[in-house]
């Protein structure tokens, strides 16, 4: 049987892809958020997952206004690094599970979350920077992977309700997978940040170590939150927050949470990042 | 309908229904330039390039001034109109200041110190 056995959130800060492909990444700048993915990386060469349902904001590569799905999921082979304006990251293409990938899109749908099913994807640095930081620069990347790309551009996003309960559904789907497969499941984006206008640059670390703290023990709670208080407190770009709910959803009611980082500045935004384990009833 | 509270947020505007219909050409403009040959073909003669738009000549005319916060007022998105940045040769933070109204010194070294402050800035009544 397949088995989520972890969840990790992290921002996906474009700039920290830049830095980490200009070789920028020792620079003073920067050394305060890397070190903040240390632990991170020799977990995760522990962990060895076998694959990962990257949950991710698509921001304007692959998907434009043409057409804008909520919830997508990519069943393809692989996954090409998007050109987002200066040339594709130099990281290695993605190898997606399309059997997996295919089951998780059935079940969800059966169970009533109507995904759009992708066949043909680039993936920007909302899913390749995730990789980067928790895997550093390998030839290939040691799993496979899952996009699954959620609408936080248009507005609205789902609510993180819905986020929260498609997490919850993602499990269910996950332990009736036949195969012995080892599932992490990652949300990304956040933390506080706006990009736009003359409040760009907004950043609230209380609502955002507050954030931490219900995701972790109160997500039901954190949930409930509408979207209105992500814009206003955490910016308008702080609303991908909902994302990281997918994640919470996916595992047991309680956690056990391995590992915190919390960092402000990577360019405009907050970084936040959180290691959490299922803890079996 | 009630007041839509998120205009009462300073300094920032929703991409919702209403931005999105306004700023649909432009916004599939700037996804034009996701593409090597499309940049060389604006850079070379701006104008002309946005001419094969039908957007407004309002709308032309923040993209040709740099406008950045009229763009969005006009229904931009900043993940489009930053494309028009990128092709620039234009950081994301570096469009920030300019949006914010500060030089990109000023903006970088308040992001240092932990960012713009959320209080005054949850509201236009200024809590």
């Amino acid at each position: 049987m397949a088995r989520i056995t972890a969840g990790v959130a992290t921002s996906h800060v474009p700039a920290i892809g830049a830095a980490i492909d200009n070789g920028r990444s020792g620079e003073d700048y920067w050394k305060p958020v890397f070190a903040g993915y240390e632990k991170s990386k020799g977990w995760i060469a522990g962990a060895k997952p076998d694959v990962v349902i990257l949950v991710y904001n698509d921001h304007a590569s692959a998907f434009s206004l043409e057409l804008i799905p909520t919830f997508a999921i990519g069943c393809a082979e692989s996954f090409a690094p998007a050109d987002e304006g200066w040339g594709p990251r130099p990281v290695p293409t993605v190898q997606g599970h399309p059997e997996l990938a295919w089951h998780l899109a059935q079940s969800l749908i059966l169970d009533e979350f109507d995904m759009t099913i992708v066949n043909r994807m680039d993936v920007d640095h909302g899913l390749t920077v995730p990789l980067s930081l928790m895997f550093g620069q390998p030839d290939a990347w040691p799993c496979k992977v899952i996009p699954l790309a959620v609408n936080v551009v248009q507005y609205p996003p789902p609510t993180g309700n819905r986020c929260f309960k498609l997490g919850q559904a993602i499990a269910r789907a996950v332990a009736s997978f036949p195969q012995d497969l080892n599932v992490q499941v990652w949300g990304t984006g956040g933390m506080s940040h706006q990009l736009q206008g003359p409040r760009a640059g907004l950043i609230n670390r209380e609502f955002d170590l507050a954030f931490l703290d219900r995701l972790v023990e109160d997500p039901e709670v954190q949930a409930r939150v509408p979207h209105i208080d992500y814009v206003r407190e955490a910016g308008s770009e702080g609303i991908e927050l909902v994302m990281w709910l997918i994640m919470r959803g996916a595992l047991t009611r309680q956690v056990r949470e391995l590992h915190r980082f919390y960092h402000v500045p990577a360019s405009n935004t907050a970084v936040g990042h959180l290691i959490l384990e299922p803890v079996p009833e | 309908m009630a007041e839509n509270p998120f205009k009462d947020i300073p300094g920032t505007t929703l991409f919702d229904a209403e931005q999105s219909r306004k700023g649909y050409h432009l916004n599939m403009f700037c996804m034009s330039l996701m593409k090597a040959p499309n940049r060389e073909a604006f850079k070379a003669d701006e104008r002309a390039y946005l001419d094969r738009y039908p957007m407004t000549q309002a709308q032309k005319q923040t993209v040709l001034d740099r406008d950045w916060n009229g763009m969005l007022a006009l229904g931009g998105n900043i993940y489009f109109t930053s494309k028009i940045a990128a092709t620039d040769g234009l950081s994301f933070q570096q469009i920030a200041a300019v949006m914010s109204g500060v030089s990109q010194a000023d903006y970088a070294a308040m992001m240092l110190a932990g960012g713009r402050t959320i209080e005054g800035n949850r509201s236009k009544g200024g809590v």
